[in-house]
């Protein structure tokens, strides 16, 4: 398989970066990137009152890279949201770093998604009018710092854009725009990146390409990312998988294979079915 | 497909908001001014019906023309004789004599009581009814008695209270020059429009009414009365054969209504239609507004468009719903504006009588003309401007109803709507240089001036989208630059659909530029006359009379007497007819004339001026071909007798003293009644400013006697045009009013077209407050440019255009009112910040996790 021989050779390279944290169990003992102690969401409330989250207790590694798994409604989604400042926190808490979410106000939740949280979404991750370097610039952009040149140099040639710099999104091919999505998350050195889905919308050699980009981020750049998806594929990429049912973690697995997860996940079907 | 029209309109609602408050505002501007045209024109003939009620047969002596070019003369042939025959005639029951004319009053304190507006200050005699009693039935008594003595007054009461005076004062008047008194003996009610629009009503017994405006026994007018079953036409015709030949008739009251109700229809449609070009700009303004909002819903929806052509719906099916649609908004939005346009009918005439209109109050009169008028424009403009977008439906494939991925909108090519705004703009352009190269004749150049102003306007509208490019970037460059991010993310939304941005400018600038064009013609006519007003002038007073009937000769003595008064010179106007030529000549002594004027001569010098020896200004030797030195037969007066006459000299022509010179001997004879035109004075250095004050008084304060400082002067001479110039701005208003609806329509769509990017934006981390910036300084950039293209091509309008005004006006030259135009640039910022305000708002307060994820 193509995907798994990437993984060796990045694996190799990894080895030798001097700041690329190596062991896949090391990320508790050097620190959590984010962290979820007895997380729950609730919406709405009597009849229609659904519990997304059930006291989630969760912590992600610095320097790792965690994909959340789930069937839908399985509240993969609404942990990331959370954990990403994007909804509100129904109990329990959710910290980035030390900073605990709920303790602060839309503006300040604003300013940490700026300076401290990258986002990678399924689509429309760009804005049509400015051009693929300035939107991977926007983050700073807007908090109006200048971008580390040199920094920016090193992430615009792994996610291999440097020809298309000036090109607007309508001239970028969908695994184009998502690797200028990629390169917007990682510029901005956030404590942590959040993808959603990358890469739902892109074909599977394109999506490859991303995957592939967000590990060599971590394993080369030390970059935290945590990626939701619902792909084995996908989610073999990352040093750990956790499993969401119902709004609870049910099950992590670390270094996973794409048969691995495949595994778990029928397991977890056969239960369901017959509890 | 008509429920799905239906549905859409409904579904929208929000949406549409702002396109259907431009078409109520346009519509409402459009049947406020018919209901406003159909009343007032319906009060007026009622008023003037009130006023024939008891006019069975009217007797009037005419104005004769004077065949020599004199002023009107009044008729002297309706004598008491005529009064005694007339009532001899069977049939006739009743004759009022009446006397005509006017008279301005002092108000209790001596000030002049509207004495800039002397003719409507009516006076009148108090005749009691032939039926017995001592009232005149015409004005019905509010207090006190009829006057029935020379030195008795009366008023109606509304005059006599706004000047203080009660019933037993002393009333101080003047009817032509110098002051009289009476004493008020009673008030009277009166519903003269000319009275109840700011003038005033004085009433004399007969006698002294004909001695104040006629010589004894003579009359202005017969009001005959005749029997409940009279033919009172052929009683007119009766009496008509009875009356001595020329200068008087007779006419039925019927006549006489029938007449002033067409007098009366005519001087209404003039204003309605004045008041309906302005309605039709700001539906036109509306027309921007309509067809952007409908090209941005048929973009919005071109998904749900293809699934229904998918389904078999054709072409033409989407079109009429989309017309259909337009149909239903127009329609509703009509009726809304029909309501709106009464009230603006009602609150109108209030309106324009605060500005001196003089219009009289009554009830509305709404036609079904009117309503079908209203709602026809209405739904009319809505359905014709969306017609453009219909076709843009049309075009949508069924499959683009299968297509999963947002495709950008395909980018039609502006090259030919550049070439075709190319073409009109230069044409304009050209049009109106070449007006401006032309002088003089106003009626010759009107129509290519008229036809150049549109094509350039309709140019830059075609072009709007192609300058749209530049001047948003010069803007953006500033926002970017002061506000970051936010700056740079509204120059480029702004510049992201050139049309619709261009639409929504050119809205806004349709309106500046008519107002920028008028403020700057208005502004350079301002100045001219101002500066003609003066010019060449050093007199500090000018002593004159308001109802121009001259001031008697030995006054002079009198105002050179005051204290503080250095010269007092006084100047005849006269006439000359030379060569064909006709022109003002003013006569003063040359000597005394150089200390209050500064007359600049091209050849020979005010001491040349004598006896026979005149001064002719530039413009009229120019026309006549004399110079110095010639000798001429001219006329001083209107009749055939020449004068043998010298040019003394050639000096530069001044409004002050008009267009020919000579001494006050030779001109003072040729004058009506030999009164002088007026008096200028010079100060003294250590006169106090109370100078005016002291002259009045010298000469008897009467209402009449204007004393006139030199900034006195040139408002009296330029102030109609700032009055005439607020109301153009109240009226154009409204078209900006109607722009800026669209500057929010446009934010309001593009926020919601925008969701996602919004939601993206928030989550990686722009603020509420940066999110607001945006769409704040994205309405102030495409606001600014719709500002700049409108005061730009106002500007050039104003300058090229200003040509018109050549013939009358010498010193016309274009003025810049760069205070004014930097108001209307900050009013265009201050539009962007507010239009924004709701747009905005709504744009921070959508929800970033709903937001990203909306489709």
């Amino acid at each position: 398989m193509p995907t798994h021989a990437a993984t060796a050779a990045t694996a190799a390279t990894a080895a030798q970066h001097p700041t690329a944290p190596s062991g896949a169990h090391a990320g508790t003992r050097i620190g959590a990137a984010a962290r979820a102690t007895g997380l729950s969401k609730v919406y709405g409330e009597g009849d229609t009152r659904v519990v997304a989250l059930d006291s989630v207790s969760l912590e992600f590694g610095r320097g790792r890279f965690t994909a959340i798994m789930g069937p839908s409604g399985s509240g993969k989604s609404t942990l990331m949201h959370c954990m990403a400042g994007l909804d509100t926190v129904s109990e329990g808490s959710a910290r980035i770093g030390d900073t605990e979410l709920a303790s602060l106000n839309d503006r300040q939740l604003t300013r940490l998604r700026r300076d401290q949280v990258g986002f990678v979404f399924q689509a429309f991750n760009l804005l049509p009018t400015l051009t693929a370097l300035e939107n991977i610039t926007l983050p700073m952009d807007i908090a109006g710092r200048k971008p580390d040149r040199q920094w920016l140099d090193t992430v615009v040639a792994t996610v291999g854009l440097s020809g298309r710099l000036g090109h607007r999104p309508s001239q970028l091919s969908g695994g184009q725009q998502q690797r200028v999505a990629v390169a917007r998350a990682i510029a901005a050195r956030p404590e942590i990146i959040f993808a959603d889905e990358p890469t739902g919308n892109l074909d599977s050699r394109s999506g490859a390409e991303i995957l592939t980009f967000l590990r060599d981020s971590v394993q080369e750049l030390g970059q935290t990312v945590v990626m939701v998806t619902h792909d084995p594929v996908a989610a073999s990429y990352a040093d750990r998988v956790v499993f969401l049912a119902d709004g609870r973690l049910i099950d992590e697995v670390y270094d996973p294979t794409a048969e691995a997860v495949l595994d778990r996940m029928r397991q977890f079907d056969t239960d369901a079915r017959t509890s | 497909m008509l429920r799905t029209a239906l549905r859409n309109v409904f579904a929208h609602k929000a949406r549409l908001i702002m396109t259907a408050l431009a078409v109520m505002l346009g519509v409402a501007f459009v049947s406020g001014t018919l209901v406003f045209g159909d009343s007032v024109a319906k009060s007026l003939r009622d008023a003037s019906a009130a006023n024939l009620e008891d006019v069975d047969v009217s007797v009037q002596a005419e104005s004769e023309f004077d065949p020599d070019g004199g002023p009107d003369v009044r008729s002297t042939k309706l004598s008491d004789d005529v009064v005694r025959q007339v009532r001899g005639v069977s049939g006739v029951t009743s004759v009022r004599a009446v006397v005509n004319g006017n008279a301005t009053l002092a108000d209790q304190d001596g000030r002049p009581l509207n004495a800039d507006t002397s003719w409507q200050n009516l006076a009148t005699n108090y005749v009691p009814a032939e039926s017995g009693g001592d009232r005149d039935t015409r004005y019905p008594l509010h207090d006190g008695r009829g006057p029935q003595s020379r030195d008795e007054i009366a008023l109606d009461h509304e005059t006599a209270e706004r000047a203080g005076y009660a019933i037993g004062d002393t009333v101080r008047f003047a009817t032509e020059g110098p002051a009289l008194t009476a004493k008020l003996v009673g008030t009277v009610d009166t519903d003269d429009p000319r009275v109840t629009a700011g003038g005033s009503l004085a009433l004399f017994d007969t006698a002294t009414a004909q001695r104040l405006f006629l010589n004894p026994g003579q009359y202005d007018e017969l009001v005959v009365g005749s029997g409940p079953d009279s033919d009172d036409h052929a009683l007119a015709g009766t009496i008509d054969r009875l009356l001595p030949d020329g200068g008087v008739k007779a006419d039925s009251g019927a006549q006489l209504a029938a007449e002033q109700a067409d007098e009366i229809a005519q001087s209404t449609k003039w204003l309605t239609q004045m008041l309906l070009v302005f309605a039709g700009i700001a539906l036109f303004v509306g027309v921007f507004i309509i067809a952007n909002t409908f090209t941005m819903l048929i973009a919005q929806r071109s998904r749900e468009t293809a699934l229904l052509r998918a389904v078999g719906a054709s072409r033409r099916q989407v079109v009429r719903a989309v017309l259909i649609e337009a149909g239903v908004l127009g329609l509703l939005a009509s009726a809304a504006g029909f309501t709106l346009g009464l009230g603006i009918a009602t609150v109108l005439p209030g309106l324009l009588n605060a500005s001196g209109a003089g219009l009289p109050e009554g009830s509305l009169v709404i036609s079904t003309e009117t309503l079908l008028w209203s709602v026809a424009v209405g739904v009319g403009v809505t359905v014709l401007a969306a017609w453009l977008p219909s076709r843009k439906a049309a075009r949508i494939a069924p499959i683009e109803a299968l297509s999963t991925v947002d495709q950008a909108p395909a980018k039609r090519g502006l090259v030919v709507r550049n070439t075709l705004g190319g073409l009109l703009t230069v044409l304009g352009v050209l049009l109106m240089l070449y007006v401006s190269a032309q002088d003089g004749d106003v009626d010759a150049n009107l129509p290519p001036a008229m036809l150049g102003s549109v094509l350039t306007m309709t140019g830059m509208i075609v072009l709007a989208p192609l300058l749209s490019r530049p001047l948003v970037n010069l803007a953006g460059a500033l926002t970017s630059r002061l506000f970051g991010v936010s700056g740079k993310l509204a120059k480029e939304n702004a510049l992201r659909n050139p049309r619709r941005t261009a639409a929504t400018a050119s809205a806004l600038m349709i309106g500046l530029t008519l107002i920028t064009g008028l403020s700057v013609a208005g502004a350079s006519a301002n100045e001219a006359i101002q500066k003609e007003a003066v010019q060449d002038l050093t007199a500090d007073y000018k002593v004159s009379n308001a109802a121009y009937n001259g001031i008697e000769p030995g006054l002079t003595p009198k105002v050179a007497a005051v204290d503080g008064v250095d010269t007092a010179v006084p100047v005849a106007s006269g006439s000359l007819n030379v060569r064909d030529s006709f022109g003002t000549l003013a006569g003063a002594d040359p000597r005394q004339l150089g200390e209050v004027a500064d007359l600049h001569f091209t050849s020979g010098s005010l001491d040349d001026i004598g006896p026979g020896k005149i001064a002719l200004s530039d413009k009229l030797a120019d026309e006549t071909g004399l110079t110095a030195g010639d000798t001429f037969k001219g006329s001083l007066d209107f009749g055939d007798s020449q004068t043998r006459l010298t040019v003394a000299g050639v000096y530069e022509q001044t409004r002050a003293l008009d267009d020919a010179l000579g001494v006050l001997a030779d001109v003072l004879p040729h004058t009506d009644d030999r009164k002088l035109d007026s008096i200028l004075v010079r100060a003294s250095g250590d006169a106090g400013s109370d100078l005016d004050q002291d002259i009045r008084e010298a000469l008897g304060n009467s209402p009449l006697i204007q004393v006139q400082t030199r900034d006195q002067l040139t408002k009296a001479e330029s102030g109609e045009i700032d009055t005439m110039l607020n109301m153009m701005y109240g009226l154009l208003g409204m078209a900006v009013v109607i722009g800026v609806l669209g500057v929010i329509n446009t934010l309001a769509m593009s926020v919601f077209e925008r969701t996602r990017e919004i939601g993206l934006l928030r989550a990686i981390g722009l603020d509420d407050r940066g999110v607001k910036q945006m769409v704040r300084l994205e309405s102030v950039v495409i606001s600014l440019f719709g500002a700049a293209l409108g005061i730009g091509t106002g500007i050039f309008l104003a300058w090229t255009g200003g040509s018109l005004t050549g013939g009358s006006l010498t010193t016309y030259e274009t003025v810049l009112p760069w205070a004014r135009l930097a108001l209307f640039l900050l009013a265009g910022l201050a539009i962007g910040v507010l239009a924004a305000i709701w747009p905005a708002r709504r744009a921070a307060r959508l929800n970033t996790l709903q937001a990203i994820s909306a489709q």
